[in-house]
């Protein structure tokens, strides 16, 4: 029928694609790569920026942006590293970060809601904000955690590694309220077009409020994940995280102009994606100084995807004068 | 189903002190369909988002069914069975047509939205409006015909007394059309009252029982639709005398061509457009919105790019010059919205003026602007075009009124010294005082040797400063009239491409 819908259609498809050529090319380079072994590990190290890039999923959906994910993930940890390293029980130090990740995701929403300030710029403010917070608070130094953290790391549920069983619940969650509540599909139609969602009568400072505030909560949970994999908050903990967080979700077929984009499959096969090249370039040893071209090139070549898809989706809904 | 009523009492409606309704006062029930016709800026919009509950009256009440009616915004409206369909589609693209039709009451089941009820009663919106398509399909995939019978559906979901259709057709086929007009009758057998807005006269005939014509504001005329027929309409709509809100000018018409067309092509948009333009000529081009007037501006000035056809700038050939290689060519052209992009608005106004003659006075070898002579130039322009607040060229453009924003824009080209100056509605929204300034400026340009080509919705606006007229429709001009034969009925007729019915002349 339609051939333009039907390039808008195999360009959605693009991050399974992207996904296949990864798997096969490692694949070939390396016999050790697609080991059980290995690609259990692939899942357990994508854990902590799957969690991350969900939340961010949610913002972007708004076309919005949350470039304070990495400072919330440093200053989550730094709050609940400080707890437990002091000798509070695990459990409290875990609800103190979740804590603090909800009242920065608030304190965006609130930037973004009511003050009126671009995404963009209130989330980079805070970015520098929570740092500096978080900072101030470890005194630039850094804290080794008792070995119940790591323990709780490299934990196993249901004979699931714990890290992965968190990432699949959020990303089952987050995925059931996208698309199966009012709420989830009314974001989409704000990241469609904002104003006309406002006319429609759809809550839409409510729901930007909901979306900053669960992805500071993902961030902060992403943060306590790879806490109790790495066992220690240093003072770069979660440094730009942001962007990986952001690659992984476009990776995934979210899109950066808002409305377009999926947890399951997307955002959480776009971290796999981001976490499988990292790890294939180490099996294959390769030189350090060409991974962050590398990974950087991958998430070039997710946001040119997703540029074309826009630019064709637009052609495509352009107002014609007369229909042929 | 329950009769309904409609009552708008004496409305009037001014916005900075320009009265754009005055005294309005119509009546439609239940399944009776009004027609509502008036030349662009006759005031139809403003009464219908009055309606819609877009924008208060100043004066006058409504009444549904004898209770006072006072919307607040557009969900009063919709809570009362108003149901707006606009000639923009608010439907989000990215979302299915069932998410479309439900999007602000979605059925759920403990908080969860219950697809199968969803789905079963979309398929049954979707089958009373003719629309044989699965629910779930996105309405991205959807033709633009499809998408209005989208926007009825969501009218009915709504359980809509009342739709109004802002030019429903615009965008439709001829086919498209018809199945959309035997669905109005059906809902109009149902009881729904409908307000039918459009400039096709004869499917505003034969949809409606009931017309309308506004004028300036002013109810002119309304009655049953027989009354009325096509001829008697376009004198209605029309009627007006010219009186001296032009400034005097002499043609002076060159032999040589400064803009040739050949054959401009692009598909949705134009249709096979030739057309020659002189130095010193003002040519207008004079069709009704979304007649691809504006569409063509932006292919002769490189923003869009044609699919065919080539394009001929002083003897040369320009159709694949970028639209900054043909401002330095000459070329100039004043956007239809001013605010969005035209003007930096928060930019001083000499800031304005000087933003395309920069690099020309940037030294040669280090590129460094001398500020002197261009201040100097922005001076003498600035009093050139007589804006009032020309004292303080440090002012935001933001301050100032619709009518000196045009100015500056206008100065920025002039500075620049044009051979072609393009203007899009150049006249829209600024006050009478303002608008004889801005011809008197389009008329000196004129007289210096430049090509002008005038893009209006005003027909006396053309007619008045033009040399030479042509009407587009649908895409494609339809016809042209020079200085001895300028006529707005016929400009209107070719513009509504409507033929003159000979039993209607009185």
């Amino acid at each position: 029928m339609r051939p333009k819908a039907i390039a808008i259609r195999s360009l959605n498809q693009a991050p399974f694609a992207l996904f296949v050529v990864v798997f096969v090319v490692f694949g070939c380079m390396s016999n050790r790569f697609l080991d059980v072994q290995n690609l259990s590990n692939i899942l357990i190290q994508s854990s902590s920026l799957a969690v991350a890039a969900i939340g961010m999923t949610f913002v972007l959906l708004t076309a919005g942006v949350d470039l304070s994910v990495g400072s919330v993930m440093f200053v989550a940890v730094a709050v609940s590293g400080k707890l437990i390293f002091n000798g509070y029980p695990l459990a409290l130090g875990i609800f103190a970060g979740m804590f603090v990740g909800l009242l920065v995701g608030g304190l965006n929403g609130v930037l973004v809601v009511r003050l009126k300030v671009t995404a963009f710029i209130a989330t980079l403010a805070m970015l520098f904000i929570a740092r500096g917070f978080g900072l101030w608070l470890t005194n630039t130094r850094a804290m080794n955690m008792p070995d119940s953290v790591t323990l709780l790391g490299s934990s196993h549920l249901l004979r699931i590694p714990t890290p992965v069983l968190v990432m699949l619940a959020v990303a089952l969650l987050s995925h059931f309220f996208l698309v199966g509540t009012a709420w989830g599909r009314q974001i989409y139609a704000i990241g469609f077009d904002r104003e006309t969602a406002r006319k429609a009568g759809v809550p839409v400072g409510g729901l930007l409020m909901l979306s900053y505030v669960i992805c500071g909560l993902c961030a902060a949970l992403s943060g306590l994940i790879a806490l109790t994999q790495t066992g220690a908050v240093s003072p770069t903990f979660g440094n730009q995280r942001e962007f990986a967080a952001i690659a992984a979700a476009v990776l995934g077929g979210t899109s950066l102009f808002g409305g377009r984009g999926s947890v399951l499959p997307g955002t959480l096969l776009g971290a796999i994606l981001f976490q499988t090249v990292e790890n294939g370039l180490v099996i294959l040893n390769a030189d350090p100084y060409l991974y962050p071209i590398i990974v950087s090139m991958t998430i070039f070549l997710a946001v040119l995807l997703d540029t074309t898809r826009n630019q064709l989706v637009s052609r495509l809904s352009r107002r014609t004068i007369r229909a042929k | 189903m329950k009769p309904w009523t409609l009552g708008l009492n004496d409305i009037g409606k001014s916005y900075f002190g320009v009265q754009v309704l005055k005294g309005i006062s119509l009546q439609l029930a239940s399944g009776r369909t009004l027609g509502l016709v008036g030349e662009n800026g006759a005031g139809k919009s403003t009464l219908m988002n009055i309606l819609g509950g877009n924008t208060p009256a100043d004066v006058g009440s409504m009444t549904i069914n004898e209770q006072p009616y006072r919307p607040s915004n557009p969900r009063d409206a919709e809570d009362l069975g108003i149901a707006f369909i606009h000639q923009e589609l608010n439907l989000f693209s990215n979302l299915s047509i069932a998410e479309n039709l439900f999007l602000t009451s979605f059925p759920c089941k403990l908080g969860w939205i219950d697809r199968q009820t969803m789905i079963a009663r979309s398929v049954s919106f979707l089958k009373q409006v003719g629309l044989n398509l699965s629910p779930k399909l996105r309405v991205e995939n959807l033709s633009a015909g499809e998408r209005q019978l989208v926007e009825i559906a969501k009218a009915l979901r709504q359980d809509a007394k009342l739709i109004i259709l802002d030019e429903p057709t615009t965008s439709l086929s001829s086919r498209e059309s018809d199945k959309l007009f035997e669905l109005l009758g059906i809902l109009k057998s149902r009881g729904i009252a409908m307000i039918y807005i459009s400039h096709v006269l004869r499917d505003v005939q034969r949809v409606c029982d009931e017309v309308a014509v506004l004028r300036d504001g002013s109810l002119i005329g309304s009655g049953p639709i027989y009354e009325f027929g096509e001829s008697r309409l376009v004198s209605m709509m029309v009627g007006r005398d010219l009186d001296n809100q032009f400034p005097p000018r002499k043609t002076s018409i060159g032999p040589d061509k400064q803009l040739e067309a050949m054959h401009l092509s692009s598909p949705g948009a134009i249709y096979d457009i030739s057309f020659d333009l002189h130095v010193g000529e003002v040519l207008g081009i004079a069709g009704l919105m979304g007649s691809g007037r504006t569409e063509l501006a932006r292919i002769l000035f490189g923003l869009d790019s044609a699919a065919s056809g080539t394009l001929k700038f002083s003897g040369r050939e320009i159709t694949n010059l970028s639209t900054s290689q043909r401002i330095v060519q000459g070329m100039a052209m004043l956007t239809e919205s001013r605010r969005e992009d035209g003007l930096c608005m928060p930019a001083s106004i000499d800031d304005n003026i000087g933003l395309v003659v920069v690099p020309k006075y940037a030294s040669k070898r280090m590129g460094v602007v001398r500020q002197k002579p261009l201040s100097l130039a922005i001076k003498t322009i600035r009093d050139a075009v007589r804006l009032t607040s020309s004292a303080d060229g440090q002012k935001c453009v933001q301050t100032l009124s619709g009518g000196n924003q045009q100015k500056v824009v206008l100065a920025k080209w002039l500075l620049n010294s044009p051979k072609l100056l393009i203007l899009d509605e150049p006249t829209r929204g600024i006050d009478v005082g303002a608008k004889f300034e801005v011809y008197r400026l389009i008329g000196e340009l004129a007289e210096s040797g430049a090509a002008i080509l005038v893009i209006s919705s005003e027909i006396e606006e053309l007619i008045g400063i033009c040399d030479r007229i042509l009407v587009m429709s649908r895409g494609e001009i339809k016809d042209e009239l020079t200085h001895g034969e300028f006529d707005r009925e016929r400009i209107l007729r070719s513009a509504m491409h409507t033929e003159l019915v000979q039993e209607d002349v009185l």
